[in-house]
């Protein structure tokens, strides 16, 4: 659902394509028939923004119908644990859950809490602050937990507050009718698909869930997300082969720029960045994020290591580590944020690394302002992007809005080396970390992000090298002494992988993050990393034939945490330790030699029986018992309710999206009360179910392109083989609007108007929703107005309408109109946007 | 060509000749075929690589030449994609070697109308003096709140998702060593 892999990860949509043909069911959910769902075995078309509504209809088909995996759900999760008798569901209050706070919209989420003991949040605790949106912390969630167990729990799941009765409440109305009602799919569709899940998890079998940015970029995305766990974890197909819920990620190292941390909120290996108010030493910071019990209990460790890395020799038990001299956070300080912050002056200097906001971020018109406003701008990238050019080609040039000679940005372009010209590490969508080698060297002023970063580094250090300002002490203090090499100078990439690593005492590699101490001993730069180094081999770089190893291939490149490649893999055997069946075993508790064995790398204390009960004092690991495989969260369990770590809401719940022709049926509150809204002269909204945006658009990607097209429009073939931005629409929706097959549409929201050529196709359908046909537009996001194919950019449609928890964009449903022709030029395009309603008001 | 060879080159002739009696072998290639060599053949050597568009994490073969790209290919070892790639990966070589690669630093002065050529080392002082500067009229001691804080807010980075892990950390390990908290990439988006 939300993906639509064939065309975006088709080499990895072999595998389902080899599932299929050993009997697997493919289901594919999405608003549009893709190639995706041309090779699954059911596809189901749903309203663009209404999956809560279908998933919450299968935990609710799971629950009537009896189809849970009990003894993975009364071990394994949290469905036993009694919740804060203060708790009130959305079914109570009416769209809301308890502590609801109407005037600043954001929750005190004290209320969500286990009964008897104040859970926290542990990496990033952001209940304490209040601020919105300061999201510090992805990892994982615990509380100061006696011996690792809730204080209250029903083992038989009966109790009325216990979190197995309060997720039957919650979704009792997601019935097969409402699921229809919503999406606008059958009921039997619906029941089709729900059935087929059930039927195929279990001991004998397992289903996975497959999404992509289709799940992420709503104002709920984090929920669909959390509504896809809750299935999987009642189900049992967590940390079991062939189940688990995968992410398809776009970029080569998404998952390796998180892991390593270029995002506002945590520093490398997902510990929080400090935050001014809260963490104002070591020890509160200490206090405020690590775990009693589970891996996290091991947080000062990893911190301290970290800080070791980054400071060396100067971070002391005496000066905290350096502790003071990392920057702190107290806000959102992400993308979006920041170039609101360009516009109004407050960000002067902004670097891009391989990024084009001008066309790939929400909004990109206001992107482009925020661009034209900055003193300074530096670009890195293999071709002249629209970030580097919008100066002298942005569509605000041709309405009049801006002006080349008025426009004060200084920019730098600096071509940059590519993948085949450096040494370094991807980590794809599945943690796997691989090394890809230098073929060749780069050509004129190319050169690697690390060269860049490393020599700007070097050089403001030098020009620094005599001040005494104290301000001043953290870049003189930094660790960075990189060895070069050849005649471009060029930094070990191998030595920068080994500081991620860490080192012991000795000096020597570290194999493992159990290692790590908090006392100064030891050094890694991302804790979750170490081991890649162990040996002093570079395992990223392993390349042993997947051909001549297991079907699990360990010999193959290395995945974080130390090589495991199911996480969680301890769920794959039942509570006492025997594979859940013959057919789907993985990991197991081997009683004779008394330590769990299998085909993976245990992903629990190896010598830990299934029978261990935590005694009283047991802290960290040692407090996670024998049977319960989630071992970096505080009780060792699935979290099905969310008791800590998120802004919206302990379970998920169906809202619309921002722009949404409809309103809730479930609900009086329409949408997520607690999204981001960003009113602001360049970041208009379309007003709620207004009748002049009558249709609901989304974005998507193509095979033959990349993104925002830095890599693909730039590139002969993938210019040729898909040359020119279209939209697609049904025959119905071209009827009602006179729009031809071949022929321009224009688009239009309350930002700006965009034009394409028309792609009419059956593919296309209306959903019925609520008695009401809505018509659908999609709308590829690549082009923009630079390379060998060149078109107006769909970002520009969108608003800047976030998810609270982790401010992302929705750019998956939106609302729209569509004519006939193409768009106007000059200030005409701004007449007829304006003709339209928008409104700057932040709506509930 | 002479009569004897032409007769030779006789497709019935080479059936029997060559024992191909049902002309589904050798027998019935042309010399242009026979000539064909893998578009690998004359490459130097072999790098094993990984694809740099989606986060699939297809393995490559580039075979180097001269040093330069001469061909990008699956690897058949990798056990993610077995030897497979898709039509952007396919198309790798094609995006290391396009024409609209840029080679040297461009530069735009404020206010500008046209790119300027500028040294890289040159480049690279400049860049080093706006951080400095901004840095140090922006610098913040303390938020809003009163709170130390010990940053600047002037100066924003984004992008990272394209690049390596070891480029993703130093940058990360810059912007803490410089105060600078608004370091985004794509995965935010």
């Amino acid at each position: 659902m939300g993906s639509n892999m064939a065309e975006n990860h088709p080499v990895g949509f072999q595998w389902v394509m080899e599932a299929r043909l050993k009997g697997a069911t493919v289901m594919h959910v999405d608003p549009r028939f893709t190639r995706t769902s041309a090779m699954a075995n059911l596809h189901v078309p749903i309203r663009a923004g209404s999956d809560i509504a279908f998933l919450g209809g299968i935990v609710n088909y799971i629950l009537e119908n009896e189809r849970w995996l009990d003894e993975y759900v009364k071990h394994f999760t949290n469905a036993p644990v009694l919740i804060d008798e203060r708790f009130q569901d959305t079914e109570d209050l009416d769209g809301f859950f308890s502590g609801f706070d109407p005037d600043k919209r954001i929750y005190d989420t004290s209320t969500w809490h286990y009964a008897g003991m104040p859970v926290q949040e542990t990496a990033g605790e952001r209940s304490k602050g209040g601020t919105k949106g300061e999201q510090s912390g992805h990892g994982a969630q615990a509380g100061h937990l006696a011996h690792g167990e809730p204080p209250e729990e029903d083992e038989t799941l009966q109790h009325p507050r216990c979190v197995f009765q309060l997720l039957k409440k919650h979704y009792r109305r997601y019935t097969p009718e409402v699921v229809s009602q919503i999406c606008g799919c059958t009921k039997e569709q619906f029941l089709e698909v729900a059935e087929a899940l059930c039927e195929n998890s279990g001991r004998e079998r397992t289903s996975a869930i497959v999404y992509s940015v289709g799940w992420t970029q709503h104002t709920v995305g984090v929920q669909y997300i959390r509504t896809a766990a809750i299935i999987q974890l009642l189900l049992g197909n967590i940390g079991r082969p062939g189940g688990g819920i995968m992410a398809l990620r776009g970029h080569a190292s998404i998952q390796g720029s998180t892991d390593l941390a270029t995002l506002y909120n945590v520093l490398p290996g997902y510990l929080p960045m400090p935050h001014a108010e809260k963490d104002t030493d070591l020890a509160a910071y200490l206090d405020n994020h690590a775990g009693t019990t589970g891996w996290w209990g091991h947080f000062d460790a990893y911190f301290i290591s970290q800080l070791k890395s980054f400071w060396g020799e100067h971070a002391t038990k005496e000066n905290d580590f350096c502790f003071d001299y990392l920057p702190k956070i107290d806000g959102d300080h992400s993308t979006y944020q920041s170039a609101m912050d360009m516009i109004d002056g407050k960000v002067r200097g902004f670097f891009l690394f391989g990024e084009n906001p001008a066309v790939g971020s929400a909004n990109s018109r206001l992107q482009r302002f925020a661009l034209a406003s900055l003193d300074w701008l530096v670009v890195r990238d293999f071709v002249e992007i629209e970030s580097a050019s919008f100066w002298k080609d942005a569509p605000e040039l041709e309405t009049g809005e801006l002006k080349t000679e008025e426009i004060g940005t200084e920019v730098f372009f600096l071509p940059a080396a590519s993948h085949v010209e450096k040494d370094g590490a991807f980590t794809n969508t599945q943690r796997l970390v691989q090394w890809h080698f230098k073929a060749v060297e780069p050509e004129g002023d190319c050169r690697s992000d690390l060269w860049f970063v490393y020599h700007l580094g070097r050089k403001i250090r030098e020009k620094l090298a005599e001040s005494d300002n104290p301000r001043d002490r953290p870049i003189l203090d930094l660790t960075w002494q990189y060895a070069t090499s050849g005649p471009l100078e060029e930094p070990s990439a191998d030595q920068v992988l080994r500081e991620i690593n860490g080192v012991g005492p000795d000096g020597s590699a570290l194999g493992t993050y159990a290692d790590l101490k908090p006392d100064g001993s030891t050094s890694s730069g991302c804790w979750i990393y170490c081991g890649i180094y162990g040996d002093e081999e570079n395992k990223a770089a392993r390349k042993h034939p997947g051909q001549e190893q297991s079907w699990v291939a360990p010999e193959w490149a290395w995945s974080w945490p130390l090589n495991r490649r199911i996480l969680y893999n301890r769920a794959s055997a039942d509570s006492n330790g025997k594979p859940w069946s013959e057919r789907k075993k993985y990991v197991w508790w081997d009683g004779r030699k008394q330590k769990w064995v299998g085909e993976d790398v245990p992903d629990f204390q190896e010598d830990k029986p299934p029978t261990f009960v935590p005694p009283d004092d047991a802290e960290a690991e040692d407090a996670i018992a024998g049977d319960h495989p989630f071992i970096l969260q505080a009780d060792g369990r699935g979290w099905i309710f969310a008791a800590a770590g998120l802004m919206d809401g302990p379970l998920p719940t169906h809202y619309e999206p921002h722009e949404s022709p409809f309103e809730n049926p479930l609900y009086s509150q329409r949408a997520n009360p607690t999204r981001q809204l960003s009113p602001r002269k360049e970041n208009p909204y379309n007003p709620a179910a207004s009748n002049a945006y009558p249709y609901v658009f989304s974005t998507y990607r193509l095979t033959e392109h990349h993104t925002a097209g830095g890599m693909s429009r730039t590139v002969p073939y993938l210019a040729e083989l898909q040359p020119e931005f279209f939209c697609e629409v049904s025959p119905g929706l071209a009827e009602e609007r006179g729009l031809e097959h071949g022929g321009w549409a224009t688009i239009i929201t309350s930002r700006t108007a965009i034009e394409a050529r028309v792609l009419v196709t059956e593919r296309m359908k209306p959903i019925v929703v609520d008695g009401r046909a809505i018509h659908q537009v999609g709308v590829p996001y690549h082009w923009g107005t630079r390379g060998l194919t060149k078109g107006d950019s769909g970002n520009d449609l969108f608003p800047v309408a976030l998810d609270p928890n982790v401010h992302i964009q929705e750019v998956k449903a939106a609302s729209c109109d569509i004519r006939p022709g193409r768009r106007p030029r000059g200030k005409a395009l701004r007449e007829l946007v304006e003709s339209y309603p928008s409104t700057l008001e932040a709506s509930a | 060509m002479r009569p004897g060879e032409l007769i030779g080159r006789w497709p019935l002739l080479r059936q029997v000749r060559e024992g191909d009696a049902f002309g589904l072998g050798r027998a019935v290639q042309s010399t242009r075929t026979q000539e064909l060599r893998p578009r690998t053949d004359a490459a130097q050597h072999v790098v094993q690589s990984i694809c740099p568009y989606c986060a699939v994490g297809c393995g490559q073969l580039v075979y180097v030449r001269d040093g330069k790209v001469d061909q990008i290919e699956g690897d058949p070892d990798s056990p993610i994609s077995r030897g497979r790639l898709c039509p952007k990966g396919a198309a790798s070589k094609n995006l290391v070697t396009s024409p609209s690669r840029e080679y040297k630093v461009k530069y735009r002065p404020p206010n500008g109308t046209e790119w300027e050529e500028l040294e890289l080392g040159q480049a690279m002082e400049m860049i080093a003096d706006r951080v400095i500067e901004t840095r140090k009229a922006t610098w913040q001691k303390q938020g809003d709140s009163g709170a130390p804080t010990e940053r600047t807010m002037g100066i924003a980075m984004l992008g990272g998702a394209t690049l390596d892990n070891e480029e993703n950390y130093l940058i990360k390990k810059l912007a803490m060593g410089l105060g600078v908290v608004q370091v985004e990439n794509q995965a935010r988006i």
